[in-house]
């Protein structure tokens, strides 16, 4: 079988991983933003849930939280499992894996924001979502972006954990057609899959910080 | 009826009593001058009545409105949300380190608030701005980012930025102390003229000459309390308090 042949079967397995790794990412970049705001609240009872939620999130493995997630409903509860219901298994599993995540780079780039910024904001009576969305996050964003795109390509190569709930994504196709062919050349181009995804997405990233270096903090 | 007036401030940091019993009073005109040693409360005052500390105990009214009152037990009750962003309008704050939004240009720092905070519009807001970086003599620096300007003509742009919403009162905390002898000129100019302007202003400073000559009226003040309150001839030249003549001693090279 030719390798282009094998780069046909895989093909679709692509799509599937490009649609978890968008997906994820429409989805954590908003959530990780409040879980960072729970984080940081002053409250100490929702400050403690979400730094248990951050710790366990942290603390275990994404394929054991895939796991759970996918095969919790019917142990727990008997509800049936469907092919429908995997392709949401990782989509929740993922989202509330990196949410975690985000939520520490956004609260590391909040909490590095000088006082002067708030102080400056309120003298000249902007309110607190004003204060928020005009002047700190515009600049947090700038200060945070190294990390994110760190985050970004880890979870670019981490979509392939989605096989280990038996999604059919790139990887698991890898995998069948390299067992089925007896070939090396499936693996190779799933790497250069991974490998040129990420320059894709180190090369947005380097963009989008080079947009923002018009100023200086 | 006086701009502002600070009746029995009380503020303490944990143990540290910083205001004890402190009151003020600025008249529309005043240039008044706080002067004293470091850690003498003077920046503290300067924040209380710019409400970025809140107080333990006392009044602070502006313009016969009270922001801030005191209940039965003496402790500071300040006025509901609404009325303390009308309050926040009738004055302005200049920092020591300037606290420019760095993302903004220098004629967004100035006409951002004036437009979405003060409503006002936009065109007149633009062609004010821009009357006031003539007058700093900015106007070329519009489009500039704060990073591209010297640390004076940040603080000035920060005194315009203050200025474009038409302040009632301004103060100025410590303005001169992170710039160099020759910047510190360029910025004491321009609150001279604001001064000749008849602009109320409120400074912490440690620019004696600058107080002497500039001011209406000093304070010295020293652990929490103000010491002296008056003209600054008076004061300054022929200090008749044993502690201010001892604190002025150390900038007779400056005085001279």
């Amino acid at each position: 079988m030719s390798a282009f042949k094998m780069f046909d079967l895989m093909s679709s397995g692509m799509l599937e991983s490009i649609k978890i790794f968008f997906l994820t990412l429409i989805f954590t970049l908003p959530l990780g933003m409040i879980v960072a705001f729970g984080r940081m609240a002053k409250c100490s009872l929702i400050r403690n849930i979400t730094k248990l939620y951050i710790a366990i999130m942290r603390g275990t493995p994404l394929m054991l939280q895939l796991f759970v997630v996918y095969y919790g409903p019917y142990y727990l509860f008997k509800i049936p499992l469907t092919t429908e219901y995997r392709f949401y298994a990782v989509i929740i599993g993922f989202v509330i894996n990196y949410a975690a995540y985000f939520a520490e780079i956004y609260r590391s780039g909040i909490e590095s924001m000088p006082k002067g910024q708030y102080e400056a904001a309120k003298v000249l009576g902007y309110n607190k979502i004003q204060t928020f969305f005009k002047i700190i996050l515009p600049q947090v964003i700038k200060r945070i972006l190294p990390s994110v795109t760190n985050e970004i390509i880890t979870l670019v190569k981490d979509t392939s954990l989605a096989f280990a709930i038996g999604y059919v994504e790139m990887f698991s196709l890898a995998k069948s057609v390299s067992a089925a062919q007896t070939s090396m050349v499936p693996f190779v181009i799933s790497g250069v899959f991974y490998f040129v995804f990420n320059l894709l997405v180190a090369f947005v990233m380097g963009r989008v910080e080079k947009k923002m270096s018009y100023y200086k903090i | 009826m006086a701009l502002l007036e600070i009746k029995n401030i009380k503020k303490s940091f944990q143990d540290l009593e910083v205001l004890k019993n402190i009151s003020l009073k600025v008249e529309e005109g005043d240039v008044l001058s706080i002067i004293g040693p470091s850690g003498s409360g003077k920046s503290t005052l300067l924040r209380c009545a710019t409400m970025l500390e809140t107080m333990d105990g006392g009044e602070l009214i502006y313009l016969d409105e009270k922001a801030a009152w005191n209940n039965e037990k003496g402790q500071s009750v300040y006025a509901k949300k609404s009325d303390l962003r009308r309050i926040q309008g009738y004055f302005g704050l200049v920092f020591q380190n300037f606290n420019l939004f760095p993302h903004y240009t220098v004629l967004k720092n100035l006409e951002d608030a004036p437009i979405h905070v003060q409503k006002r519009d936009k065109k007149e807001v633009r062609s004010e701005c821009m009357e006031l970086l003539r007058r700093m003599g900015l106007e070329e620096k519009a489009n500039a980012y704060p990073c591209e300007l010297s640390g004076g003509q940040q603080q000035r742009v920060s005194i315009a930025r203050a200025l474009a919403m038409k302040p009632k009162i301004l103060f100025f905390d410590e303005p001169t102390s992170a710039l160099d002898p020759e910047l510190t000129g360029e910025i004491l100019k321009v609150m001279k003229e604001l001064a000749q302007e008849h602009m109320t202003m409120v400074i912490v400073t440690h620019e004696m000459s600058f107080a002497r000559d500039v001011s209406s009226r000093v304070i010295f003040m020293e652990n929490g309390y103000i010491v002296e309150d008056g003209d600054p001839n008076e004061i300054m030249v022929n200090p008749k308090n044993e502690r201010t003549r001892e604190f002025l001693s150390h900038f007779n090279d400056n005085l001279g």
